[in-house]
């Protein structure tokens, strides 16, 4: 029921007493109302702002945070109010809808933050009043739109291939993305290239040349050089081919790719070329085989793959069908009525041009148009008063839906300039993150040294302890109980690529401050590590300022693994036993904790360890060579 | 192109026709209404300042020019009793608050009628509801005004009935009515007549008293 008929309920219940004498049954006892009857008024503070309502209007929606008992949570007993830490100037709008039982939208606020708010409180947006609801639906809708589209890029466009993608996966990637590798940025150009020498090629075999000698008359091109041309035809036709072959055998889904429109402009400019081999010389079927040749111009849509510009419009224009369509129908419409008219007003007069209402179909799309040929002109006095008629009205019906078509096409195109600055600014806000998570690190590591140095000397710790706010200290020893729990440790980045660098490690026992070699070492935070059970690993904490050298005395760090992708066979070859803990990361960057182990030094590494699980205290491997790109980072253990 | 023309004109007819009803519109919401003030409400129903304010405030609310017209009484009755249509007995409900005869309640009428049903003596509501059921105000009750009372009301129930609805079941309490007030078999109830059956039936005497706690 609506807010404001609760008002009227005791009046409908006096009303009532209408029908006692009526009453054929004894009526029943009214329900009995303990809550108190005077009206108080409540005290709503919402940052700073104090808002004051009678208690009675906020009851009417029992069923929102305001109207339930869900505010008692908020209220203050020292002041005697409800605070709410929220936006005072939106809840300006929520206690409206109390008041006068419409919600309004206000139109200079977010849609996100709005609908925040609303959640919030607990009132369902459906019930925004009709003067607001159009508003908010399509604030709403273009926001998940741009949602939508932004995740789409997110994932289709840069995200970089999974490692165990096979060739055909990559081919149609490239074919796709030609920015991802210099092969298909190649390969992008070429095509381009050629289908421009193509349509070039159609164009001027048309050309009139000088005739060779003995002929007077100008002869095209085409036929001069017949040759010429037809070995451009050929090769341009070659490369069409076997482009498409190579996009039939890469595309993930083939029948799909087939039914594409790209697919079918592809098929349509090269099929021409080989109907013609196929078909025979013949005077019959030559007229038909000319008409083939003008689908060689279609070649020229082949460029919609390489200019984003053409595939807008021509996504402007599908998403326009409808006033496209409206334009199309009323233009039909005027154009068969005036036919009509000035057909019929033409008809007396003598070598007059309008023969037939089909012949007048052209002089009234010419006038509408406002061209004007002038190859039909009415004679009469009415002929020529429909004429200036049909000319007017024609401007009109023309104008009326292209400003829509305009806008769309406006629309589509910002969004498209959007898409490409965003990816523009991604870069420089991943730099950014980057940077701000290294800080973090870095102070998290200083805090671990001050801590190793604690012991040592006093003064200088208490200096450094009381630079750290009391936030940092807790999230210090918060990732430090991490560190503990998993048995790792955090490092930064120069000490990890410089691990990374060497292909083997031999260490030696560090001073480190736990050893534990006992049950596997958990994963990294993000967790997503295969753990393979009864792993061990045996791993010592490291001076974070250790240098690793190839071959000597080892003391790491932790790693610090950067995220991308490693083919397969940078895999060290060390440690192919099963034991071997696969650290998998996620986006972020993570820290991972690295080992260092005791080894005899003449227990060298790498490839000549037999794959046995000897109790070789665990080794660290790392990945090969690329440094920032390792994902995983192998861990063999006791 | 006299078609295209002919169709242009009508919309014009129409634009216009459109704009006087919005005109009135815009009179009608132009009116508005005060109440007397306070204390001389206060003199006159049985209400306290305060109770007057708590029920001014909700009126106010509902209908911020100080007016309810029937349309808008018939549309509030209606969703107490979603089941059927209640707008035959709004009508007269509103014919009662009425008693001006203006064509809308103003805020004392509701709380005059008010004060009457909750804090009125047993012979002051029971005359509202006489005067509730002459629809003519002509001082008696007929059989057929009874038979439209009882009618409205029982179209309030809707269709969906326990026991099924019957057609002459209005009839037959409308009989039974009259067989309990109609003393002198004269076809019509009077005033008094209706008060003091009342007053004998037990029943209705006890149910008076229950709607006295509604504020």
């Amino acid at each position: 029921m609506a807010a404001g008929v609760a008002t009227w309920l005791p009046f409908a219940r006096a009303a009532a007493v209408g029908w006692l004498p009526l009453a054929k049954k004894t009526m029943p006892k009214p329900p009995v109302d303990n809550s108190s009857r005077s009206d108080e008024i409540l005290y709503l503070n919402v940052s700073g702002v104090r808002f004051q309502t009678w208690k009675n209007t906020l009851d009417r929606y029992p069923d929102t945070l305001l109207g339930s008992s869900e505010k008692e949570f908020f209220f203050n007993e020292d002041t005697e109010e409800y605070f709410f830490d929220r936006d005072h100037e939106m809840f300006r709008h929520i206690l409206n809808f109390y008041r006068t039982g419409k919600l309004h939208y206000p139109r200079h606020e977010c849609i996100q933050a709005f609908d925040e708010e609303l959640a919030f409180y607990g009132i369902v947006p459906e019930i925004i009043g009709d003067c607001c609801m159009e508003e908010y639906r399509d604030r709403k809708k273009e926001n998940q739109e741009r949602l939508a589209e932004d995740t789409e890029a997110n994932e289709s466009m840069d995200a970089p291939l999974p490692p165990d993608s096979t060739p055909r996966e990559r081919l149609w990637r490239a074919f796709e993305n030609p920015h991802t590798s210099t092969m298909a940025l190649v390969f992008y150009y070429v095509t381009g290239f050629f289908i421009a020498v193509s349509v070039i090629a159609n164009v001027v075999e048309t050309v009139p040349c000088r005739p060779p000698e003995g002929r007077i008359k100008d002869l095209p091109c085409g036929e001069k050089y017949q040759l010429a041309f037809f070995c451009m035809d050929t090769a341009c036709v070659l490369i069409f081919t076997f482009e498409y072959l190579m996009r039939l055998f890469a595309a993930p889904s083939r029948c799909k790719f087939m039914r594409s429109v790209m697919s079918v402009i592809d098929v349509v400019a090269i099929m021409p070329y080989y109907i013609g081999l196929v078909m025979p010389e013949n005077e019959d079927v030559s007229g038909a085989f000319v008409t083939l040749r003008v689908f060689r111009v279609f070649r020229i849509f082949k460029f919609s793959r390489h200019s984003q510009g053409l595939r807008i419009l021509g996504y402007t224009l599908k998403s326009c069908a409808s006033e496209l369509g409206f334009l199309l129908f009323s233009l039909t419409m005027a154009i068969i009525i005036f036919a009509t008219v000035m057909f019929y007003a033409e008809k007396g007069t003598k070598g007059s041009t309008f023969t037939s209402i089909p012949a007048s179909f052209w002089y009234t799309i010419v006038t509408m148009t406002t061209l004007g040929y002038g190859d039909m002109v009415p004679n009469t006095i009415a002929g020529k008063i429909f004429g200036s008629i049909c000319s007017l009205s024609g401007v009109l019906v023309i104008a009326l839906p292209v400003p829509v078509i305009v806008s769309n096409f406006s629309r589509i195109y910002h969004q498209n300039q959007r898409a490409d600055k965003r990816r523009a600014q991604q870069k420089v806000r991943l730099a950014r993150i980057r940077m701000a998570k290294k800080g973090t690190t870095n102070a998290f590591l200083q805090y671990k040294e001050d801590r190793a140095l604690g012991g040592r000397d006093s003064d200088s710790t208490a200096l450094c302890v009381k630079n750290r706010s009391a936030f940092e200290h807790q999230h210090h020893h918060l990732l430090h109980c991490l560190e503990k729990t998993t048995n790792h440790e955090f490092t930064d980045e120069m000490t990890y690529s410089e691990l990374c660098m060497t292909e083997s490690v031999g260490f030696r026992t560090s001073r480190s401050t736990s050893l534990s070699s006992q049950q596997g070492a958990q994963n990294n935070p993000t967790g997503c590590c295969p753990r393979r059970a009864r792993r061990r690993a045996a791993m010592r904490l490291a001076n974070s300022t250790a240098s690793v050298s190839r071959g000597s005395v080892q003391e790491l760090d932790t790693l610090h693994i950067k995220t991308t992708s490693i083919p397969p066979q940078t895999r060290s070859s060390l440690n192919a036993q099963a034991d071997d803990l696969k650290l998998n990361c996620g986006e972020q960057d993570f820290t991972a904790a690295i080992i260092s182990i005791p080894t005899p030094p003449a227990n060298t590494p790498d490839e000549s360890l037999p794959p046995s699980p000897a109790p070789i205290p665990g080794i660290l491997r790392n990945t090969r060579a690329t440094a920032f790109t390792h994902e995983t980072v192998k861990i063999s253990s006791l | 192109m006299g078609l295209v023309m002919g169709t242009f004109s009508m919309q014009s007819k129409q634009v216009s026709y459109h704009k006087d009803k919005a005109d009135d519109d815009l009179e009608m919401t132009m009116v508005c209404h005060r109440p007397e003030g306070l204390d001389q409400l206060e003199a006159q129903t049985n209400f306290s300042k305060r109770e007057l304010q708590v029920l001014y405030r909700g009126f106010k609310n509902e209908c911020p020019s100080g007016v309810v017209n029937e349309d808008t009484f018939k549309q509030i009755y209606s969703q107490f009793f979603p089941h059927g249509d209640a707008s035959t007995y709004a009508h007269y409900l509103f014919n009662a608050f009425d008693t001006g005869h203006t064509g809308s309640i103003k805020f004392e009428d509701f709380v005059t009628a008010l004060s009457i049903l909750l804090r009125g003596s047993v012979t002051e509501k029971l005359q509202w509801t006489f005067n509730l059921y002459d629809i003519n105000r002509d001082g008696y009750i007929n059989k057929e005004e009874m038979t439209d009372i009882v009618r409205a009301i029982y179209d309030m129930m809707g269709k969906y009935t326990y026991p099924v609805l019957k057609n002459d079941a209005p009839k037959q309490h409308v009989d039974a009515f009259f067989q309990k007030m109609d003393k002198n078999r004269d076809g019509v109830v009077t005033l008094d007549e209706f008060i003091f059956s009342c007053q004998e039936d037990e029943n209705i005497m006890r149910s008076l008293q229950l709607f006295e706690n509604v504020i």
